[in-house]
């Protein structure tokens, strides 16, 4: 087994809300008064588990409860959770900024957390001389920021404004320098905390490489973002932190999956294969039923997926159709199929059933849901979202190996041939 | 989750938990940090004047104008003794010690809450930005005292015999003294003022309050302070006092016997006490200042 670089231990963050005045002066005279007498702080035992959008009782709250976890050396870990879960809290703890109220954090190695990008960047001075405050606050020597400026400034591509205060740099110019110092640590352990929201699509599918590259080089990586796709790609485990506690560690995709349905407040037990109440009304009909083929919601991928819907239509339609859309877990729309586009299949007054048909070996492994929409004239009149919802199965075969998941938003059987051999 | 695992070897390099002693002074780490330390040292160089035509002469004006000024308004108007100095080296030569000490102590004191958002997203030892301030002021100190040679070459030139005498030796130590000085009463203010920030509002007042009662005006052999037994009281404990009057002695070159050892007894055990008292609350409250600030 490799050794363990990380090791956080039962680490809990208290935390007060509210105004700091003359109320939390009270407090801490309390506080301080037990200390006195040799008695335990007296707020350490009250606190509520930290959720966001109710309203509590105490001023005292827990943004991270007894989190315990280890980290080996070399692997890239994921931490995910919704705002407010007690990400950034962890992370501060990680790299030192601040302490936890309770538990211990052992870290093996030298550790260069990147908690945002440009830190300590001073408006009045020029890139360069930025390179280098940057590179000496993330705990560089000024030896190895020598060393490697020309390498900086080359992959931060800002080499033309260099010498230019940093005021007059656009607030992507900043970032790229920024991280591009960070990209040049040389730490054992990286903490990110969701620095690939900023800059442009090229920037950050270069930032990706490079944090791609650091993982592969056998470092050790922590990784916060609410980017899904990033957190599959890069990890090789992941977190899941809710109201401070880890709900769920493990491999990356599975986490990954929970986390994607806790946000939409759905699980396995949700999956729905017939749609029938509610909401399916629009100016001049009505969705009455949407349905798969199924009697299960849980499907292999080597059978072709019936799915019907029926409607009515009151009043003279007007180039009105059905609009199917096809989302997956990361809500990402995989494809859109419309009734009036494939077949022109204009609907007529009264009642219709309109069946189409989703070929087998098309879609890759995972949870699925279909939105339907109504058009008219290209303009959206009622949009019903998670109409149905189905999960893929991978249907066991001979080779172990191909329980995995594979990569890639589809999986279409391709037919390959071989058409020469020596 | 994994549970408590042995881990092979339990040397960990670092462990981050609550309770942490707050004397650790963690000497190697500042050392390993010496470059960036530098860095802001220059950082603050360079930047205060920027975008200023005269830039570093600045440096040289601030004090000369400040003599000026007070040299008219205290000297000329108000006739307050100048121990028999010219008016203009006996302004400059306090106000240049004092605005040594003063431009340490304000700087540090807002070590915490000018920097909550540096601090808040990465780690360095918190004490390296009070240092850092205390080095610029070092240097600028030291430009400045030219400004006084400059000052007293011309006297001298125009026929006053103003030689600075063996005292003068004392000075870097005056102004360790008066870095120290100036370090306690910041990092005690600094983090007093990190939670409750009605201290803040008195730093500059404090400051200026405290001038008034020091030689920079009223030097100790002047008929205000012989005659006023409170006025003296106060004067002689305040720390500074030793220091801005063993600097005029030294570099003014003062005849007669000097009498300051006693005075400036007092001014080190101060210091001491208030470096000891200002590092340990400093590091107390840069443990999780992020919290409260």
């Amino acid at each position: 087994m490799s050794k363990t670089v990380i090791q956080v231990s039962n680490v809990s963050k208290q935390y007060r809300l509210g105004k700091i005045g003359s109320g939390s002066f009270n407090d801490d005279l309390t506080r301080w008064w037990a200390k006195l007498r040799g008695k335990e702080d007296p707020f350490l035992k009250i606190g509520e588990v930290n959720e966001r959008d109710k309203k509590g009782q105490s001023d005292y709250i827990w943004a991270l409860r007894d989190v315990s976890f280890e980290v080996v050396e070399g692997e890239v870990l994921g931490i995910i959770g919704k705002n407010g879960s007690g990400k950034s809290t962890l992370l501060k703890i990680l790299s030192q900024v601040t302490l936890p109220t309770l538990g211990e954090v052992k870290i093996k190695g030298r550790v260069a957390s990147l908690l945002e990008v440009g830190t300590g960047f001073h408006p009045d001075l020029s890139g360069r001389e930025n390179v280098f405050l940057n590179g000496a606050i993330l705990g560089m020597s000024k030896k190895e920021i020598r060393s490697k400026f020309d390498e900086i400034v080359d992959f931060s591509g800002v080499e033309r404004y260099i010498d230019t205060p940093v005021k007059r740099y656009s607030s992507g110019m900043k970032v790229r320098l920024g991280f591009a110092v960070a990209a040049h640590l040389d730490p054992e352990i990286l903490i990110v905390d969701e620095v690939l929201a900023v800059g442009d699509a090229e920037f950050q599918s270069k930032c990706l490489g490079k944090m791609k590259n650091v993982a592969g080089s056998g470092r050790t990586v922590l990784f916060v973002s609410h980017n899904i796709y990033a957190i599959r790609t890069l990890c090789t485990r992941a977190i899941l932190l809710e109201n401070g506690s880890i709900k769920m560690s493990g491999d990356t995709d599975e986490v990954a999956n929970a986390y994607v349905f806790s946000n939409r407040n759905l699980n396995e037990d949700k999956l729905v294969h017939a749609w029938k109440e509610g909401h399916g009304r629009f100016e001049g009909g009505e969705l009455l039923e949407a349905k798969l083929e199924s009697p299960d919601p849980v499907l292999s991928k080597k059978t072709a997926l019936n799915c019907s819907v029926t409607l009515i239509i009151e009043n003279d339609p007007e180039m009105v159709g059905l609009t199917m859309h096809l989302l997956n877990e990361d809500d990402l729309v995989v494809f859109a199929s419309t009734s009036l586009e494939d077949l022109g299949i204009r609907l007529a007054q009264g009642r219709s059933r309109l069946e189409v048909i989703i070929p087998s070996d098309l879609l890759n492994t995972g949870t699925y849901r279909i939105r339907l929409m109504m058009v008219r004239k290209n303009r959206a009149i009622l949009r019903a979202d998670d109409v149905l919802i189905f999960t893929i199965n991978e249907i066991a075969e001979k080779d172990e190996r191909l329980f995995q998941k594979k990569k890639g938003i589809v999986r279409p059987a391709l037919k390959w041939s071989l058409t020469s051999a020596e | 989750m994994d549970s408590k695992q042995i881990s092979e070897g339990e040397n960990w390099d670092i462990v981050i938990r609550a309770e942490k002693s707050p004397f650790a002074l963690r000497l190697q780490e500042i050392w390993r940090y010496r470059d960036l330390l530098t860095l802001f040292v220059k950082r603050d160089f360079v930047a205060t004047y920027k975008q200023t035509v005269l830039g570093p002469l600045w440096f040289f004006l601030q004090p000369v104008l400040t003599a000026i000024v007070y040299s008219v308004v205290f000297g000329f108007i108000a006739r307050l003794s100048t121990s028999g100095y010219p008016r203009i080296l006996f302004y400059l030569s306090g106000i240049i010690g004092w605005s040594y000490f003063a431009d340490c102590l304000t700087k540090t004191s807002a070590t915490f809450l000018t920097n909550q958002n540096l601090f808040g997203k990465v780690y360095f030892p918190r004490i390296i930005l009070p240092l850092s301030v205390v080095t610029t002021n070092m240097i600028r100190f030291v430009i400045q005292l030219t400004v006084l040679a400059i000052f007293i070459v011309y006297y001298n030139i125009t026929g006053l015999k103003i030689i600075p005498n063996e005292y003068a030796l004392l000075l870097p130590f005056l102004l360790v003294l008066m870095a120290c000085m100036g370090l306690g009463f910041g990092t005690l203010i600094s983090s007093v003022t990190t939670k409750y920030r009605d201290f803040q509002f008195l730093v500059a007042f404090g400051v200026t309050l405290l001038m008034y009662f020091s030689p920079v005006l009223f030097p100790l052999d002047s008929p205000q302070v012989q005659n006023n037994e409170t006025f003296r009281t106060i004067l002689l404990l305040n720390p500074m006092s030793a220091i801005i009057e063993t600097m005029r002695f030294g570099l003014l070159g003062k005849e007669g016997n000097f009498e300051l050892w006693g005075l400036l007894g007092y001014s080190i055990a101060f210091t001491i006490v208030l470096l000891i008292i200002g590092l340990y609350m400093f590091n107390r409250v840069q443990r999780t200042f992020t919290d409260t600030v």
